[in-house]
């Protein structure tokens, strides 16, 4: 079973129905029993951190996801659900995020030669070719982002992909049990939905 | 680098295609989900679906609709028309819409948008304006084209980009439907002035028309209906036309 953790941020169905299209069998959910229950866990999400966050507090949800990805269970963190995991945003101030990776979340630098949010179709620049979520996939696939904050990693041992917006920013985080894409799987066509196969072959 | 991007648009009536009839190698060229599934596999790099009846006559767009497509298509599309507050944004989201694009109630709103951004983020927010030619500048209408607001397009846009708009859908009114070319004037001066995606839609009908908006308009993505819809061109030569004249575009 996973666990896509529903907290009111938005684009829930199409995460799961492309979970679904390979025959998992997932559960929408903000009660932290089933997270618990579950073999993996998703994390979407659209919009803005700080209002994320106090969603995910507001269901008492933190530490239950903590506790989880600690004792080794797969999770995906998508677009919004992939910044959570770093330790703040400049977003709205400085909200606090999950802390599980080192890091902060930055916007875009508003110049006239590059428009934000980061909108469409760009390259993955793969530097992690062992890593398991992006198995099978060609050197550097096309998948579809829409943004306008992205993660800066302290450690960049964690960077598994790279994308080029103005300057190559990180895409793909992934530490142990712990995977993050700053696109959208579930609307990048071909290339989303074999990482999606990808993540459900992870054991 | 980020691709330009080539969008279908879909005018739904009462969960209907229209202006899809031509579609001969379809079952039923109604069904929006499989109009959206043929320009799926033509490569199209989102869609738009807009709702033609419900801002005049106050319907809401069919969510059910937007769930059945999110379903079947793994592309990001954007869904307009008849959207009236938050609890709508936030119900087409969820039933899978990538985006949501808002035109009459941002006019009449204007505090939607921002409400909205802060709410779910730049990047889902569409703001469509619909703009038609005045001596010197651009009136902006709304309820489908029926009503002048009273707006200049040019200080509307930089007001809604000012506002947490993510994107806007750039509708030129003179050029809709003739085949001329895309707005070449308006879509200049719009993307010129503001610093987010601008979708140049109206006027499709020629390979180069495309080339022309997408380089010398400044435009990011630009949209077509009945140009796809009567399969006078399909997304994919579109495409390969651009790549072949040095656009970037996913192929």
């Amino acid at each position: 079973m996973i666990a896509i953790i529903d907290y009111g941020m938005g684009n829930i169905h199409s995460v799961n129905k492309a979970f679904q299209l390979y025959g998992a069998e997932t559960i929408v959910t903000n009660n932290a029993e089933e997270i618990r229950r579950s073999k993996k866990i998703v994390l979407p999400g659209v919009g803005a951190f700080d209002e994320a966050m106090q969603e995910l507090k507001k269901r008492s949800l933190i530490s239950v996801i903590r506790e989880e990805l600690v004792k080794g269970k797969p999770f995906l963190g998508i677009c919004l659900g992939m910044q959570l995991l770093f330790e703040h945003s400049a977003e709205a101030g400085q909200a606090q995020g999950l802390g599980i990776l080192k890091g902060r979340v930055e916007q875009f630098e508003d110049k006239a030669d590059l428009k934000v949010p980061h909108m469409g179709w760009n390259r993955l620049q793969i530097n992690k070719k062992d890593c398991p979520l992006l198995k099978d996939l060609s050197d550097s696939p096309y998948v579809y982002f829409c943004h306008s904050y992205y993660p800066i990693p302290v450690d960049n041992d964690v960077i598994a992909a790279t994308t080029n917006y103005g300057k190559d920013f990180v895409s793909v985080v992934w530490q142990n049990n712990v995977y993050g894409v700053q696109f959208h799987p579930e609307k990048s066509q071909r290339v989303g939905l074999r990482i999606i196969e990808n993540f459900l072959a992870l054991c | 680098m980020l691709t330009k991007r080539i969008i279908p648009c879909l005018d739904i009536k009462e969960g209907r295609v229209v202006k899809g009839v031509r579609f001969l190698s379809l079952r039923d060229a109604g069904d929006p989900v499989e109009v959206a599934r043929l320009y799926d596999s033509e490569q199209a790099d989102e869609l738009v679906f807009l709702d033609i009846t419900a801002s005049y006559e106050n319907r809401k767009t069919l969510i059910e609709l937007v769930e059945e497509i999110a379903k079947n298509i793994f592309l990001p599309f954007t869904v307009g028309g008849g959207v009236t507050g938050i609890d709508d944004i936030r119900n087409l989201l969820n039933a899978g819409a990538e985006k949501v694009s808002i035109n009459t109630q941002a006019v009449k709103y204007p505090d939607l948008i921002s409400e909205a951004s802060r709410k779910f983020g730049s990047q889902c927010i569409v703001v469509a304006i619909d703009a038609k030619k005045e001596r010197d500048n651009w009136q902006v209408y709304i309820n489908g084209g029926r009503t002048p607001a009273g707006l200049d397009a040019l200080f509307w846009a930089k007001k809604v980009a000012e506002l947490g708009a993510g994107e806007i859908l750039l509708t030129s009114m003179d050029y809709d439907g003739t085949k001329d070319g895309f707005d070449m004037s308006l879509t200049k001066t719009v993307t010129s002035a503001v610093n987010i995606p601008v979708i140049a839609s109206g006027g499709a009908g020629k390979l180069e028309h495309f080339y022309s908006i997408l380089t010398e308009g400044g435009a990011d993505a630009a949209l077509a209906a009945s140009l796809f819809h009567y399969q006078e061109y399909s997304v994919k030569e579109v495409k390969r036309y651009l790549q072949e004249r040095g656009v970037r575009v996913r192929l």
